[in-house]
């Protein structure tokens, strides 16, 4: 089950604890791999560690000139582009009052709106091929809301209707548009929350744990898969039953 | 008739499945050939490969029949 073998996979964020583990199972599953994010040294350990089929394209995705030449550059490295799975995501924290016109627009910039500039990048092979996999990594907050994530819930939000609007447009053409809602999932972003804060997180989720990166990356592997040729405008949520939607 | 034209029309009927003869001049690939507006993208990049040129996407809106697509691409050959 899930072979991705002779598939080829854009990952943005693979320098981060869930996109790593992304790119870890895509490429346990048989694909290959294009590695993208900003920080070069992490995308390329990352790489080393995969061994073949794993290429490094780093990229700003706050730079849009940038954002529209990745999917040809993975493209050209792997021969063909299959599946996206679009993992980035940047938070820039701040209760509303306070909340600046930068706060805002560098979180929908590079969560939503690049998002958007990569989909629209492999439309045209995916047709081209009538198959293809997007996987747009969304969060729980984008579907209740937190206080202090303005700007990432709406990011968040707006993935969805994204994923949801090009599924109905593409689905003909055996491409299919999902998105993943994760919980709260131990990595960098969220070690930075104190011990208190954690505890607190922990007592709302009936799993009473955080997720692992590697139950996200199970989910997008399994959306990936030829075997969800049938699931499409979805959103998987994966949340240790906090938000049951 | 030309061979640009025999060659579009090649396109029009492998990809939209419809008979030759219904491909005339003024037949428009949405009204006429049962396209749908997803189909008239798939066409234009067909068209691009074919001749090996660039249709920009306004250019891409104003053809709308089979001989607005001839025209366009014998003149941008």
């Amino acid at each position: 089950m899930f072979d991705l073998t002779g598939k080829n996979a854009l990952i943005t964020g693979a320098s981060g604890g869930i996109g790593g583990a992304i790119a870890t199972a895509l490429h346990g599953a048989g694909a290959q791999v294009a590695l993208s994010g900003t920080r070069v040294e992490p995308l390329e350990a990352l790489a080393r560690d995969l061994g073949e089929r794993a290429h490094v394209l780093p990229c700003d995705l706050s730079d849009a000139e940038a954002v529209d030449a990745l999917p040809k550059q993975a493209a050209e490295a792997m021969g063909s582009l299959d599946i996206l799975v679009n993992n980035a995501g940047i938070t820039r924290d701040q209760i509303f009052m306070r909340m600046s016109d930068e706060e805002w627009q560098s979180v929908l910039d590079v969560n939503l709106t690049s998002a958007m500039r990569l989909c629209r990048g492999v439309m045209r092979p995916m047709m081209k091929a009538r198959w293809g996999r997007i996987v747009n990594i969304s969060s729980i907050v984008g579907a209740t809301g937190n206080a202090g994530q303005a700007n990432y819930a709406a990011a968040k939000a707006g993935l969805v209707g994204l994923t949801k609007s090009i599924a109905y447009e593409v689905a003909s053409r055996n491409i299919t548009v999902n998105a993943v809602a994760p919980g709260f999932i131990a990595t960098a972003m969220t070690d930075k929350l104190s011990d208190d804060q954690k505890g607190k997180i922990n007592a709302q989720i009936p799993a009473a744990r955080m997720g692992q990166p590697e139950e996200i990356a199970a989910a997008v592997l399994y959306l990936a898969s030829p075997e969800a040729a049938y699931v499409t405008g979805s959103t998987l949520h994966v949340n240790g039953g906090m938000a049951m939607l | 008739m030309s061979d640009v034209a025999d060659r579009v029309k090649k396109i029009v009927v492998d990809h939209l499945g419809v008979e030759e003869d219904k491909v005339t001049d003024n037949a428009s690939f949405i009204d006429d050939l049962g396209a749908d507006s997803l189909d008239t993208v798939e066409l234009v990049m067909a068209f691009e490969e074919e001749f090996g040129i660039e249709i920009p996407d306004d250019a891409a809106e104003t053809i709308q029949t089979f001989g607005d697509a001839v025209k366009f691409i014998t003149d941008a050959s």
